[in-house]
């Protein structure tokens, strides 16, 4: 077995792990949601060892590098580091809703991954001005980043819903955890997920300086990646003014994660030059 | 001195209205829309590409708006710039405040505040005396500065750590302010551009990206060598040019370098990006006769016309290409001809440099091949010079560690309040912080059943 077909494998246990939580939301089935927990581990250990497979199988190729130098690998990390954020979480709030809303994510990015065909599973060779450790630690941050950003977005979901709510009479939103914890998490990831974009920005125009002699460039992907970074800048301010709280963080989460999927996704459509994830 | 209140008012005014954070979210949600622009409208390219593709009178608009270079237009570099008096003037509103709470020798504590925070209580059957020299401890093994006072029915213990994060979110600003000044001084005082050598040649001027004017620089560089490796897919693996800088004709500096790992010098910084082949003047001919297999040799350099041998004609090449394309095949470098022959009309001819039997489909009594042409490559180099990079990766350090104090440490202070009840005593422990409110919630607990176990093990 390839890592490909290892992880092909782990999206359907991803795919599997977010039906349980969904199920066991809708339907009230904790059973369902244990069966959960269990198939995301058992997802993650997948994605891992798809990941290191990966990793080997370029050596054994005689082109090793780590497994992070495209949209595939990064949509595996992507994914990887989503599903081990929830776990986290789902262990210390002791609440397998947020399930429901986040672990989707994760699937469909690997969905996307193993299955669209713009995208190749092949390993490339890396062209020179790829070879560069601050590429790898470039990518890292912005993906892990960009799944706290993905998780916060699930949070700011169930905000939105829970807000509806005010009596808290709806049967599905009593099993929601309190707007205020909802609050709180959704701000810490953003926190989190801020201090891993501004370390992507960082290593990556350091990157860039070490390869072309110049930090910043203005081109489309690093704009994208600003403009993500500003959005979040301006939620973590907007909590300090009144008026600005509650609905309006979350919508502003929702564009944050917008402006997160374009820089990723919608770039390569723009004009440009980024070599990189196309 | 009404007066002189209203005179001062504008400046008042104005001083709020950059103190205010709803500026800021303004700001920023502005650079973050604006930034748009740029990205869907190709920057920088030349007037005839826009006209046509927006037509004249967009065009006209869009230029006045600077949208062909938004990001250095003056409405972009006027919204960087309010957001920079926003954060200078915010910065200083709030520091004194934090000054004070930071440096004070006797930290104010509110005990009406811990009553309406988080708090836990406990009754225990010691009395207050009896507790005091046991808690004490408890408290200040994990905060680093804690103080008694008595009350009228027992004491108080109050408890703080963390007083320097306030500094956190002043480093996150700091460093913005060092990210712009840095990038100020490399606009201003730095330079970008390019320059092709040739292996073996040297060059002592650069030219400018942005204004494609030349640039001398202070020293010479020259190539020795350059060489690339290929995959097996034939994508390049790694380019390498061995450099030596040359100060007076005299060699002071010599390295090979790679993409990814320039040489610096003097402050301006070398970087590998690219490489091709340089155009031959001259090159070594065969003519082959078909039916003797006769060899003869020439030399011929671009453009120059020779005489076949053996009267057949004449021959002049007209040009050289780096890549000939034959029926979908790359052939790589070429020479193209033209052959007159004594009698009858000029034939255009191709030349492959790695196919020496490619004329032979020409089917003429000579078959024309290159003999050796020494290949030579020429390398591309960029030439940055950008003295604000120091400033600015000071700014890029300053940002992680501020923003890791401004999110994940807090100031925290707790209060323990032990009360004499009868002959019991009521404990009181309850916690606040700045930041992480829940977080602070678990600590009090736990600082609260310390507190307990260490009354249960009392003696007495
Ligand atoms: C690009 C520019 C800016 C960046 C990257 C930035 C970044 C930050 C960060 C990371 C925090 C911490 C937020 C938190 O603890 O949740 C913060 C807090 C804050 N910022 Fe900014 N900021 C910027 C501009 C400004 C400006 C222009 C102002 C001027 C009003 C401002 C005022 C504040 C205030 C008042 C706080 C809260 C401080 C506190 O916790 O007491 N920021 N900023």
């Amino acid at each position: 077995m390839d890592s490909s077909n290892l992880l092909s494998i782990t999206t359907f246990i991803y795919g599997l792990a977010a039906f349980f939580y969904i199920f066991s939301f809708v339907f009230k089935k904790p059973f369902a949601g244990r069966l959960g927990t269990w198939t995301s581990l058992a997802g993650v250990s997948g994605n891992i060892a798809g990941i290191i497979l990966r990793w080997v199988e370029s050596y054994r190729l005689g082109i090793g590098h780590a497994p992070l130098s495209n949209l595939y690998e990064s949509l595996v990390f992507f994914s990887l580091v989503i599903m081990v954020i929830y776990l986290v979480i789902e262990r210390s709030y002791s609440n397998r809703i947020i399930g429901a809303f986040t672990t989707p994510i994760a699937f469909l990015s690997m969905a996307y991954a193993s299955l669209s065909p713009n995208i190749s599973d092949r390993i490339q060779p890396l062209v020179p001005a790829l070879k560069s450790n601050w590429l790898i630690a470039h990518v890292i941050s912005c993906f892990i980043g960009y799944a706290a950003f993905a998780i916060a977005f699930g949070l700011s979901i169930m905000l939105l819903l829970k807000q509806k709510d005010e009596k808290n009479e709806n049967p599905f939103l009593k099993v929601f955890p309190d707007f205020k914890i909802l609050d709180e998490l959704s701000h810490q990831m953003i926190m989190f997920g801020f201090l891993f974009l501004s370390a992507g920005i960082i290593t990556g125009a350091v990157w860039a300086n070490s390869a072309w002699g110049r930090y910043w460039g203005w081109d489309p992907k690093e704009t994208w990646s600003l403009i993500t970074w500003f959005v979040y800048a301006t939620l973590l301010h907007a909590r300090f003014t009144r008026g600005w709280q509650g609905k309006r963080l979350a919508y502003l989460s929702i564009i944050g994660f917008s402006a997160v999927l374009f820089t990723y996704f919608g770039v390569n459509l723009l004009p440009g030059l980024h070599s990189y994830g196309q | 001195m009404k007066n002189n209140k209203v005179s001062s008012n504008p400046v008042d005014g104005l001083w709020k209205f950059f103190a205010s954070v709803k500026l800021t979210v303004m700001l920023l949600l502005t650079l973050a829309v604006t930034s748009i622009i740029g990205t869907v409208i190709p920057q920088n390219e030349n007037p005839a590409a826009y006209i046509h593709e927006y037509g004249q009178f967009l065009y006209r608009i869009f230029k006045l708006l600077n949208i062909f270079d938004m990001y250095h237009s003056w409405w972009f570099q006027f919204l960087i710039f309010f957001l920079t008096i926003n954060i200078v003037v915010c910065s200083i509103e709030r520091l004194s405040a934090t000054w004070k709470t930071v440096f004070t020798k006797t930290p104010s504590f509110d005990i009406v505040r811990f009553k309406n925070s988080f708090k836990e209580e406990f009754f225990d059957n010691h009395s207050p005396e009896e507790l005091k020299s046991g808690f004490l401890p408890v408290v200040s093994k994990s905060f680093g500065y804690a103080r008694i006072e008595e009350t009228e029915k027992g004491f108080v213990i109050f408890a703080e750590k963390g007083r320097w994060t306030r500094f956190g979110v002043y480093g996150v600003h700091l460093s913005v302010i060092l990210l712009l000044i840095g990038g100020l001084i490399g606009s201003f005082f730095g330079f970008e551009g390019s320059v092709n050598i040739p292996e073996g040649e040297s060059v002592k001027s650069i030219i400018l990206r942005n204004t494609g004017k030349e640039e001398p620089l202070d020293f010479e560089i020259q190539c020795v060598d350059f060489s690339v490796s290929f995959y097996e897919s034939g994508t390049p693996k790694e380019y390498r040019s061995k450099l030596i800088i040359l100060e007076n004709g005299k060699p002071v500096i010599q390295k090979e370098i790679i993409v990814n790992d320039p040489l610096r010098y003097r402050g301006i910084n070398i970087f590998q990006s690219s490489y091709g082949n340089v155009r031959p003047e001259k090159v070594d001919l065969n003519f082959t006769n078909r039916e003797t297999g006769m060899i003869y040799r020439k030399n011929a350099a671009i453009g120059e016309e020779i005489d076949l041998p053996e009267a057949q004609g004449k021959f002049v090449i007209r040009e050289y290409t780096s890549s000939f394309n034959f029926r979908g095949h790359n052939l790589g470098e070429a020479f193209l001809g033209i052959l007159t022959p004594p009698n009858g009309d000029p034939a255009e001819l191709v030349i492959p440099i790695n196919y020496p039997s490619f004329d032979k489909m020409r089917k003429d009594d000579l078959i024309i091949s290159v003999e050796s042409s020494k290949r030579r490559y020429y390398t591309g180099l960029q030439v940055t010079k950008d003295p604000g990079v120091p400033l600015v990766y000071a700014g890029f350090i300053l940002m992680i560690l501020g923003c890791l104090v401004a999110f994940f440490t807090s100031h925290q202070k707790i209060c323990v309040e032990v009360v004499k009840k009868g002959g019991k005593s009521r404990v009181m422990v309850a916690g606040i912080a700045n930041k992480n409110k829940m977080g602070m919630q678990a600590r009090t607990q736990r600082i609260s059943k310390l507190l307990s176990e260490k009354a249960g093990i009392l003696k007495g």
